[in-house]
């Protein structure tokens, strides 16, 4: 459960080019259902996702997670937060080129420390999840549209997190990918997961496994 | 100046270390002025970036600090042949008021970037950086002992001349000459040997007792810093001889020689290793009172003690085996 | 422990898959690097192996020589000098030695005509050094003729030729008898080149030395000591004055791989920002960096020193020997006996790995602390 309280993110404060990307923003996002944030581009979306998701800290407000205020966590205790607590899943996917799936599985488990062969093990098992075993030493830019969203997916749940975090999933997918991707989700979010998607693309606000949605424009919320 | 490629090397190592240590103290200046932990700023997430840069090129700094103590030695062994009356590195040293000083000044500054290092480490572990100002205090107070050292090493090297008469070691460290190298070689044998074995025995048990039971923190590192100066005097008075078998032979630099199987090594860094972990037990006690540390400190502290008691064991070990199989005695 | 170890190691993994990704741009730079510690190894190895050569060499030396001086230049030294040397406390034993130099107008080359202590070739005969006997076209049993000083000819049969082996001290030494020498150079018995002792204490060498000049205002005794600090001393200077020459190309290097580090191509910085929006934290990515660097170095030195060693120990370091050897006309063939001592690689670590590893600690943190959420926006 991630609570957020007056949320302010201000950009290149003090400069010709200050930019205030959320300003006040209060809510809170229930665990174990799946919210979207809806909204125009420049709205504030990826702003307020990059906040709740432990990326990046606000300039004024305060944020709980679980009960847990992490406002002013140093960089080092906010990364091992984020990397056990949440997923995320990229508008452009961001999987590293030259490299296999299995290895871009496995990269965020890296820092942890886990014996090598143990995580090697549980990433074909999260890409066998996906049917995509085959492909597991292929490198990414050698699958399809729908098998890198996949690997995508795998990677953002190789911490086991207890939140996903998708920013513009669906940007670059063709309906049919859209609709898979939002079944992905939906199994997810029936396994107990939190699912929190920023998205003006209506396959995906209009689903109906959307639980609450959250307007946002001008980075402030309009409609809940 | 003897234009040596080891005397240039010297001089390249010590601007470096001048370099990132100065860098690192401006950084710091900056994080003094500005820092606000609870603030969102820029100019906050920036100060908290400048910390991993500060780290990163003290932690350096320190290795490259060890090294050059070690090269430091080495130059001096090589460049004896050049002074007449210099039979090893002590002698190279003597040969201007300046060679032990910078001697020291390395040393002090090893064992000062160490404590450094973890302060700084025992501070991370808290989410609050409780001790920044503290540790950017200390880093300003490190600057002027680097910036001595540059000099002195300068002044050392710069008034090296081949062939200048010096009093070899020989003479240097034997009883019947006044100063400061020739005192310690004057403790006699019997002494240092007690107080050498009295100090580690006191320090590993200490060492032990705070690691099981969380108590005494403070004598454990008030020990582990005596018995470190007792054991460099240990090593001149008596722990050398055994190595070169010659009861006048009181250089402790000759061990670092391949001929004696560079058991120097070995021995050096056991002692400084377990010298500064068993000296930071006593300076991270200063800040139990904290809160956000009540708990990291003695974790810490547990840590650093379990190094001292190993490293000084191995260093017991290595120089009893030695005296204990060697082909010669003080006594008699 | 477990942990942190396979971190480093998971971490080492990513960083070497990624190095050798982008072979490119990393073989200029290790190619560079390598170059640099080759150039400096190969400086160091020479200079430090030609020292312990003069130093062996010297060994044979007598430990003190006396000479005489006339208005401040060497003179021949009276044979009535012997005596009063021997009777020092602390002397061994003393000879009168001769030796000199002659100029072969034919080669342009100075040669050291030396009556060794026995002669057994006997007048007339000559053993020459390989270096004359290559420049002259004369091997055993050939004859030279030398000039003497009253313009008068001295024919010498070659009994023998001296082993290349010696050649760095013996390429341009004639050995004759003592009546050639006095002969060739017109030095009557009553006096000689100079005396050499040899002193029973080695301790006492000064003190002996201090009686010498008291006992014989005139003469000037030379500790054999002495010579080895001198001779160390030029080559010293020698290897230190290359050295400072190459710290331009050494600064140029590492402008090189500051400026590389810092260039990090687009590609590069967006793959660290994929790294960090996934869960790497800054000390993290310090880490990949500082195993970066390592892997790089350590490539750059193992290589570069191999390089040098066999460039000096084995090739005889054509690409800057005469610069090290010194001018002359007869140059010895020689190879090096190779002695290399930690020193050495520690001075040569200290001269490239360490300013090189300084200049990316800067670079590195920059690349490392970019934020989390770049690769969103």
């Amino acid at each position: 459960m991630i609570r957020l309280r007056g949320i302010r993110k201000v950009f290149n404060a003090g400069k010709p080019n200050e930019f205030t990307a959320v300003d006040s923003v209060s809510l809170v996002v229930e665990a174990k259902k799946v919210t979207v944030l809806k909204g125009p581009s420049g709205s504030g979306k990826t702003t307020l996702l990059s906040i709740m998701g432990c990326m990046a800290r606000p300039t004024a407000g305060r944020i709980e997670l679980e009960g847990k205020e992490i406002t002013s966590l140093p960089e080092r205790f906010l990364t091992d937060i984020r990397r056990d607590n949440f997923g995320f899943i990229f508008q452009s996917l961001n999987l590293i080129t030259g490299v296999t799936a299995l290895e871009n599985v496995m990269l965020p488990a890296y820092p942890v420390g886990e014996k090598h062969s143990l995580l090697r093990q549980r990433a074909l098992d999260l890409l066998g999840l996906f049917n995509l075993t085959q492909k597991a030493l292929s490198k990414v830019e050698w699958l399809s549209g729908g098998e890198a969203q996949r690997v995508a997916i795998a990677r953002a749940l190789i911490n086991d997190p207890s939140v996903i975090i998708a920013d513009e999933p669906t940007a670059h997918l063709d309906t049919k990918l859209s609709i898979e991707f939002m079944e992905n989700m939906e199994s997810l979010r029936n396994k107990g997961k939190t699912i929190i998607i920023a998205s003006h693309d209506p396959i995906v606000f209009d689903s109906e496994i959307v639980e609450r949605t959250v307007e946002l424009r001008d980075g402030k919320v309009i409609g809940k | 100046m003897i234009l040596h490629p080891a005397v240039i090397a010297l001089y390249v190592s010590s601007a470096l270390i001048g370099f990132m240590v100065f860098y690192s103290a401006w950084h710091g200046l900056r994080i003094l002025w500005k820092w606000d932990i609870s603030s969102g700023s820029e100019t906050q997430l920036q100060l908290e970036r400048s910390t991993y840069l500060i780290s990163t090129l003290l932690a350096y700094a320190f290795g490259v600090q060890l090294l050059s103590f070690f090269l430091y030695i080495f130059t001096a062994e090589t460049l004896h042949t050049l002074f007449v009356g210099a039979m090893c590195a002590a002698g190279s040293l003597n040969v201007n008021a300046y060679g032990y000083p910078a001697l020291l000044l390395k040393l002090l500054n090893f064992l000062l970037a160490g404590l450094w290092l973890i302060v700084n480490y025992t501070d991370n572990k808290a989410p609050d950086y409780p001790l920044v100002r503290k540790k950017y205090i200390l880093l300003l107070v490190i600057v002027p002992f680097i910036a001595a050292e540059i000099l002195v090493q300068a002044k050392y090297l710069v008034g090296l001349r081949a062939d200048v008469i010096t009093s070899c070691c020989g003479s240097l460290f034997s009883p019947d000459n006044v100063g400061v190298a020739s005192d310690l070689a004057a403790l006699p044998a019997l002494h240092a040997e007690i107080a050498f074995y009295l100090g580690m025995a006191l320090t590993i048990a200490a060492g032990s007792w705070f690691y099981l039971k969380g108590k005494g923190g403070c004598i454990f590192s008030l020990l582990a810093g005596s018995t470190f100066f007792i054991s460099i005097a240990s090593l001149i008075s008596f722990i050398s001889l055994y190595f070169y078998e010659m009861p006048s032979h009181h250089c402790p630099f000759d061990i670092l020689q391949g001929e004696y199987g560079y058991v120097g090594y070995p021995l050096y860094i056991s002692l400084l290793t377990g010298g500064v972990s068993g000296i930071g037990v006593g300076v991270l006690a200063l800040f139990r009172k904290n809160k956000s540390l009540a708990e990291i400190v003695p974790a810490v502290q547990k840590k650093l003690a379990l190094v001292t008691v190993l490293m000084y064991l191995i260093f017991t070990a290595i120089a009893t085996y030695r005296i204990l199989s060697a082909n010669f005695t003080m006594r008699g | 422990m477990g942990p942190w170890i396979e971190k480093q190691r998971n971490i080492l993994d990513f960083t070497l898959a990624s190095l050798l990704r982008r072979k490119g741009k990393n073989a200029a730079l290790l190619l560079v690097y390598t170059f640099i510690v080759f150039v400096l190894a190969s400086v160091m190895f020479f200079t430090h192996s030609i020292k312990k050569e003069a130093g062996l060499v010297l060994q044979g030396s007598p430990d003190i020589i006396v000479q005489r001086t006339v208005a401040g230049r060497h003179d021949l030294i009276p044979a009535s000098y012997l005596g009063p040397l021997t009777k020092i406390r602390g002397v061994a034993s003393g000879r009168i030695r001769l030796w000199g130099y002659y100029f072969d107008p034919i080669t342009g080359a100075n040669y050291t005509l030396l009556v060794p202590e026995d002669f057994s070739a006997g007048a007339g005969a000559a053993i020459v050094g390989s270096g004359i006997s290559k420049s002259r076209l004369a091997s055993e049993g050939d004859v030279i003729v030398l000039r003497a000083h009253n313009g008068e000819s001295l024919v010498l049969t070659i009994k023998g030729v001296l082993s290349e082996k010696s050649e760095l001290i013996s390429a341009d030494l004639v050995l004759i008898s003592e009546p050639d020498f006095r002969k060739l150079f017109g030095i009557s018995k009553g006096h000689g080149t100079d005396i050499v002792l040899t002193v029973r204490n080695k301790k006492e060498l000064s003190t002996i030395a201090l009686k010498i000049t008291e006992a014989l205002p005139d003469a000037r005794p030379i500790i054999r000591d002495e010579i080895l600090r001198t001779y160390e001393s030029v080559f010293n200077w020698r290897g230190g004055i290359i050295t400072v020459l190459l710290a331009g190309a050494v600064f140029a290097f590492i402008i090189f791989a500051w400026d590389k580090a810092t260039g990090l191509s687009a590609e590069e910085r967006k793959e660290i920002g994929i790294l960090k929006a996934v869960g790497w934290e800054t000390s993290d990515v310090l880490l990949m960096k500082f195993w970066e660097g390592a892997a790089l170095s350590l490539s750059a030195f193992l290589t570069g020193t191999a390089l040098a060693y066999l460039h000096v120990f084995f090739a005889s370091s054509p690409l800057f020997g005469p610069a090290l050897k010194g001018w002359s006309v007869l140059y010895p063939e020689f190879r090096l006996t190779p002695f290399i001592d930690p020193v050495q690689i520690a001075t040569l670590f200290f001269l490239t790995v360490v300013p090189y590893t300084t200049a990316t600690i800067v670079p590195s943190w920059r690349a490392a602390t970019v934020d989390p959420d770049s690769v969103m926006r």
